[in-house]
């Protein structure tokens, strides 16, 4: 389906009120992984706002991503109880085993290592997320284990 | 119907006050000031900065008094040491990740933030900076500049853009932070749907929102030996330049302007009320013909250059209906650089042309590639002027004047009045005018009025189209032709005017539209704070001045009718489409998408 059809589709579904823009941007990160400049600006103009505001909305959220990413997303909660239980050294890990900082992706496009705000797994920290799995209470060892099972 | 009135108290004082108001505006009604950096009445109520806290009766917290409604029997406290406690940290917050370079900044003793410090007497900035991302500084754009470092994210600018201009070229993105206000992508103004008015930087409260400078190249201009250097004052500057020197707003200041203009070293004081009268004799022909010739209407007028990439951007298809005259700072530049070198024997590449502009948008229109008709003149007479001359070389602000009087060392205050320059320092009330809301339309109708009847109006006076309402409608009879015209200012009330024109649903045959509310008195070039009393303050000035001048109608002014015996012939004639109009173009944002 062409990005252009899928909107459309995706406007008429959930309506073209700015109520429904997230609905709708969701709908394209599920489609395409993530929102283009060519996206937003047609959802921009499917329901009459600006592109600016589109875009506002699409980097406000963790999951509505807006660059291209790897097969697999490990998501990294952010927030401060992950960090006061350690999520720096699973960082860390992390990134040595990759070899990309957070927020890369690795050259040949497996991984994308991203921070997102929090996913509710707070009495369990630090927690991240590898695609729609949960990975909770890690250890740079565990971390690295985990990312090890989509190599 | 009468608005219900509750019984509230504000610091142990009993109070009367409507129903609906906040606790801040009822605090504010009271005389009682609350401090902010980002409620704007009207417009913005993000209650993103914390300092207009105050403490309520029985709350458990401190209220941000912008967002909290009256209710009967409330009890208000905003003196307490909790308020002024929480106040202080929430400044010592902005102040955390504000740089504090203010002298070298464009808003220094002119800053919210930096004044509200000062006034709450917040001393201590020890706490350490927090927001690490970087943005450069965004100068794309020929009018603004944005400096993320300085934003407090107020989003005063967002709600101005979005709410009075209805542009939305701005949003705030990302969160946290990483939190900053972008265009779409962080493109740049320039590749937005900005179009330049600057009421953005008119509410910001420090200097993240800036006009581009030109002074140092006016002064350079000044500078140089053999440079003929002719300057053109808009009409709304004599309605404001006093507001820089502690003069009440309101205060009409013509021949102090004049004078202090030839005191700083302009070679010649020229008045663009000049070219509007022009203005008026072109429009107002060519509404004439179209009416006489079926042509499309209706006409829309096109001085105000915001408004003009408004019109590209957003109504294309609507760009027929635009007049085709240049705006009066064009056709001044454009005529300095031909008819007044020829008369006055100056070599036009001698001739620098500056602009005193109430508007941020004409430095982006004195850009514009087509803006050099007197090139072309003196290119098709054999004579090649030194490549990139413009017919405008440099538009400075309101403000920009004002810095450079108090540089020259004038004393604005105790000048003597003076009168501009002749030939083209010479124009009508009609011109005057201009710089006000409605103000072209009725210098229109004065001028269309005689044209078509021989005979001035018994009344100069159109009070139909003058006032603050958004959208303003009158009729004209002339001649058995009634005349329908409507004037709007500020872009959101021009858009619902041409989505209007867009369905062919619109009843005039003349419309004015100015980019900034209240007109060019209220443009982005001109002193802050630019309230809506100050904006009507200086409309009063405008008409006031109309009145005491003893020609008050554009073809009455000797100098166009010598202009026109001289060298442009006729209204709409050859060398007046050349020299005088112009064309516009679609533009197409976000190309390739």
């Amino acid at each position: 389906m062409s990005p252009e059809d899928l909107i459309s589709r995706s406007a008429e579904k959930h309506g073209r009120e700015r109520k429904n823009l997230i609905p709708i941007l969701q709908d394209i990160v599920r489609e395409n992984s993530y929102l283009s400049e060519e996206a937003m600006v047609s959802v921009a103009r499917e329901l009459d706002i600006s592109p600016a505001e589109v875009y506002g909305v699409a980097t406000f959220y963790s999951f509505l991503d807006t660059k291209p990413l790897g097969k697999n997303i490990i998501r990294i909660c952010k927030t401060i109880i992950c960090y006061m239980h350690g999520q720096d050294e699973v960082i860390r890990a992390i990134e040595d085993r990759l070899k990309i900082k957070l927020g890369e992706t690795t050259p040949d496009g497996e991984f994308s290592f991203l921070p997102t705000n929090c996913i509710g797994h707070c009495h369990k920290g630090p927690a991240m997320l590898i695609n729609d799995r949960v990975y909770s209470s890690l250890t740079p060892e565990t971390a690295v284990r985990a990312v090890e099972e989509y190599i | 119907m009468t608005q219900k009135q509750l019984r509230i108290k504000i610091n142990g004082d009993t109070y009367l006050m409507y129903e609906g108001q906040s606790v801040l505006e009822a605090c504010r009604s009271a005389g009682i000031n609350i401090p902010n950096l980002c409620y704007l009445e009207g417009v913005s109520r993000r209650a993103s900065c914390g300092i207009c806290v105050v403490e309520i009766e029985g709350a458990r917290t401190l209220v941000r008094s912008c967002v909290t409604p009256i209710r009967e029997g409330i009890e208000i406290f905003t003196n307490t040491g909790r308020v002024r406690k929480a106040r202080h940290t929430n400044i010592k917050l902005l102040l955390a990740n504000h740089p504090r370079n203010c002298l070298e900044c464009d808003k220094n003793r002119q800053c919210e933030l930096q004044k509200l410090s000062d006034d709450l007497d917040v001393r201590d900035t020890s706490y350490p900076k927090i927001r690490k991302k970087h943005y450069d500084i965004d100068a794309s754009s020929p009018s603004l500049t944005r400096d993320h470092e300085k934003c407090i994210l107020c989003a005063r600018c967002v709600e101005v853009c979005s709410q009075v201009q209805s542009v939305d070229a701005i949003e705030i993105a990302e969160r946290g932070m990483e939190a900053h206000v972008s265009t779409f992508f962080n493109k740049g103004l320039d590749a937005s749907e900005c179009v330049n008015c600057g009421q953005c930087l008119l509410v910001c409260p420090t200097g993240a929102l800036m006009a581009k400078h030109e002074t140092g190249s006016v002064w350079k201009a000044i500078d140089e030996p053999g440079r003929h250097v002719v300057v053109q004052a808009a009409p709304a500057i004599r309605a404001a330049i006093g507001e820089e020197f502690g003069f009440e707003a309101g205060m009409p200041l013509t021949g102090t302007l004049a004078a202090a203009l030839r005191k700083m070293g302009f070679d010649r004081v020229f008045d663009t009320q000049f070219t509007a009268d022009l203005t008026i004799i072109e429009e107002g022909n060519e509404l004439i013909s179209r009416i006489k010739n079926k042509g499309v209407l209706p006409l829309i007028t096109s001085c105000s250059p915001g408004w003009i990439r408004f019109a590209e951007t957003f109504f294309p298809k609507l760009l027929p209906n635009l007049s085709t005259c240049k705006s009066p700072q064009q056709m001044f530049g454009t005529l300095a650089k031909t008819y007044y070198a020829e008369k006055m024997n100056i070599d036009p590449s001698k001739i620098t042309v500056v602009s005193v502009m109430p508007c941020t948008a004409k430095k982006f229109e004195a850009r514009r590639p087509e803006m050099n008709s007197a090139a072309e003149y003196w290119r098709n007479k054999g004579r090649r002027l030194p490549g990139g001359t413009r017919d405008v070389d440099s538009v400075i602000t309101t403000r920009e004047l004002a810095d450079m009087i108090r540089e020259s060392g004038i004393d604005f205050a105790r000048l003597t009045g003076e009168k501009f320059d002749e030939p083209f320092g010479i124009s009508t009330g009609a011109g005057t005018i201009f710089g006000a809301t409605g103000g072209v339309m009725e210098a229109a109708l004065r001028t269309a009025y005689a044209e078509l009847t021989g005979k001035s109006l018994k009344d100069l006076n159109l009070k139909a189209v003058r006032g603050m309402g958004g959208v303003r409608e009158a009729s004209v009879d002339i001649n058995g032709l009634t005349l329908k015209v409507a004037v709007a200012h500020g872009l959101k009330n021009a858009r619902e005017v041409m989505e209007q024109v867009s369905k062919g649903k619109s009843p005039y045959h003349f419309i004015e539209i100015m980019t900034c509310p209240g007109g060019c008195i209220g443009g982005g070039g001109q002193p802050v704070p630019a309230t809506t009393d100050v904006r009507e303050k200086r409309i009063k000035a405008v008409y006031s001045e109309d009145e005491s001048m003893p020609l008050r109608e554009s073809h009455k002014n000797p100098a166009v009718i010598a202009l026109y015996d001289e060298f442009l012939k006729e209204p709409l004639s050859g060398v007046s489409h050349s020299m005088l109009h112009t064309e516009y173009s679609r533009r197409d944002l976000y190309p390739g998408i």
